[in-house]
């Protein structure tokens, strides 16, 4: 009757919607998931009824979790309207947020109307580096919102993404999590999309260091038991496999990002040759089911060798299209993180590259307007290196 | 990981994680942060029974009643019970 508790899949249904509401950000940071042309999707953005009606769709297709991010989705100033109609579409939301734009005023308005959780963003246990990787001085702002998280009876969620210059500062973010009372802290490898791709070198921590960091967090897991969930995010370029990326194309995820478009992960306007759906022209539904971009790598019927016989494919789905696409030019081909892939040599060399003194000394390159707009114009000679197209 | 459950004891849902019906799923689901959980028939009998009052013995008694054809089920629901408690989808009252 009971087995594991976990009732049987079916066929694929959008369980997750993350709405990013906005690309505007007052932050800059150098691992910044957005788009690294994001300066060409900031205007046109969903109005609050265009919101609502996304939301409602989604719900009806069996969406259950929403994530409300960005850029800062509190840059917006009708996120009080969103959560309340998620909380009564029986949602289970969450907003992810650096932090900056939250007040009493706001933080009791959410809890009115229905946020379940908040995740808050953290870089640091120095003032130092968390103001250097987010190029701002938010240090102080994110402890004084952790404790206002807190007092609201909200379970408190941190997100620290972790780099080379954090790496080694784990067992002391754990300890400050403790301290302001978290009861889920996900340390997030950088994975190297966006802005993270053009500073990879920069940010990319050796072997050893993510080894040390591993053992940390299991001897920091095993003192606090299940008060505190740590989740880690491997980074993927240290294994020999890849990641099932978002769980599979179009199998749980869908994104509707700030001007519309829909997409089945954060990274996918990368890929050549495709036609998002935008939901000013289509429903959710559509978009979802019979769009032929999230029909393209749904399943494994696209897959070339060493894949499509692969023994292991139900595993990981051939990894991650967007990574094989910028790393080996083929986004039909394997992740290039797979040992078995014949372009894993590039992983290899990012790994050497990132010990260069000379590649990895190079300035970051921010996440501002200013980069944008350079990165849009063409000054792509840094990206172009990095991709290393074969 | 967890010690033995006694049949006096009371148990509840965990406060910081939703627990619902799904329609479009066809099953009750655990919502927390970081992830869900669908539960299959058993699990979202027992778990939709945890009402903070009821002890262990009760809910056995309750089970048995509306399953009167269900083999093994007192072990049945104390496996899930433990389960439960290591996932922390149920917390002792
Ligand atoms: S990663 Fe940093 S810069 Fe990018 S959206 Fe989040 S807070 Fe803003
Ligand atoms: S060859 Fe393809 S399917 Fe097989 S493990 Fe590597 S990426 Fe996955």
């Amino acid at each position: 009757m009971l087995n594991n508790g976990v009732a049987a899949q079916s066929t694929p249904k959008p369980l997750w919607l993350l709405a990013e509401v906005t690309y505007r950000c007052p932050l800059h940071c150098a691992f910044c998931y957005n788009p690294t042309d994001y300066v060409s999707h900031t205007q046109n953005e969903l109005t609050t009824d265009e919101w609502i009606r996304s939301l409602r769709e989604a719900r009806k297709m069996g969406a259950l979790q929403l994530g409300i991010s960005g850029g800062e989705p509190l840059l917006r100033d009708d996120i009080e309207e969103i959560v309340a109609e998620a909380g009564s579409l029986g949602y289970y939301s969450n907003l992810i947020t650096s932090g900056v734009g939250l007040t009493e005023k706001r933080i009791a308005e959410f809890k009115r109307g229905g946020l379940d959780h908040i995740q808050l963003s953290m870089h640091d246990i120095t003032k130092e580096i968390n103001n250097f990787i987010t190029d701002t001085n938010t240090f102080e702002l994110k402890k004084k919102v952790a404790a206002m998280i807190k007092d609201y009876g909200y379970p408190m969620v941190l997100n620290v993404v972790i780099h080379r210059y954090n790496i080694e500062h784990i067992g002391e973010i754990l300890e400050m999590a403790e301290a302001l009372g978290a009861e889920y802290v996900e340390l997030a490898n950088t994975q190297y999309y966006g802005w993270s791709l053009i500073n990879r070198a920069q940010l990319m921590p050796t072997r050893e260091q993510l080894e040390k960091a591993e053992a940390v967090t299991n001897k920091f897991r095993e003192r606090v038991g299940n008060k505190m969930r740590v989740f880690f995010v491997v980074p993927d370029y240290y294994s020999d496999r890849p990641k099932k990326c978002m769980n599979g194309w179009g199998e749980v995820f869908m994104i509707v990002t700030a001007n519309g478009t829909v997409l089945p992960c954060h990274s996918a306007r990368v890929l050549p040759n495709m036609t998002f759906p935008n939901v000013r022209e289509h429903g959710l539904e559509w978009a979802w089911t019979e769009s032929p971009a999230f029909n393209k790598y749904r399943g494994d019927s696209w897959m070339k060798e060493p894949c499509r016989t692969c023994p292991e494919k139900e595993k990981d789905l051939g990894g991650c299209r967007c990574q094989a696409f910028l790393l080996t030019g083929d986004a039909e081909s394997a992740d290039p993180v797979c040992s078995l892939s014949p372009n894993h040599d590039v992983i290899l060399q990012a790994i050497e590259d990132a010990k260069n003194p000379q590649i990895a000394s190079q300035p970051i390159v921010f996440r501002t307007d200013k980069n944008s707009h350079k990165l849009v114009e063409g000054e792509r000679e840094r990206v172009e290196q990095f991709h290393a197209l074969p | 990981m967890s010690d033995k459950i006694r049949s006096e004891e009371v148990f509840r849902r965990n406060p910081h994680f939703r627990f619902q019906w799904e329609e479009a799923q066809g099953c009750y689901v655990l919502l927390f942060p970081e992830g869900m959980v669908k539960l299959n028939g058993g699990a979202g009998e027992v778990l939709s029974r945890l009402d903070g009052n009821k002890t262990v013995a009760a809910l056995v008694e309750e089970l048995k009643a509306a399953f009167p054809d269900a083999p093994d089920l007192e072990s049945d629901v104390l496996a899930m019970l433990e389960l439960g408690l290591e996932k922390i989808w149920i917390v002792r009252n």
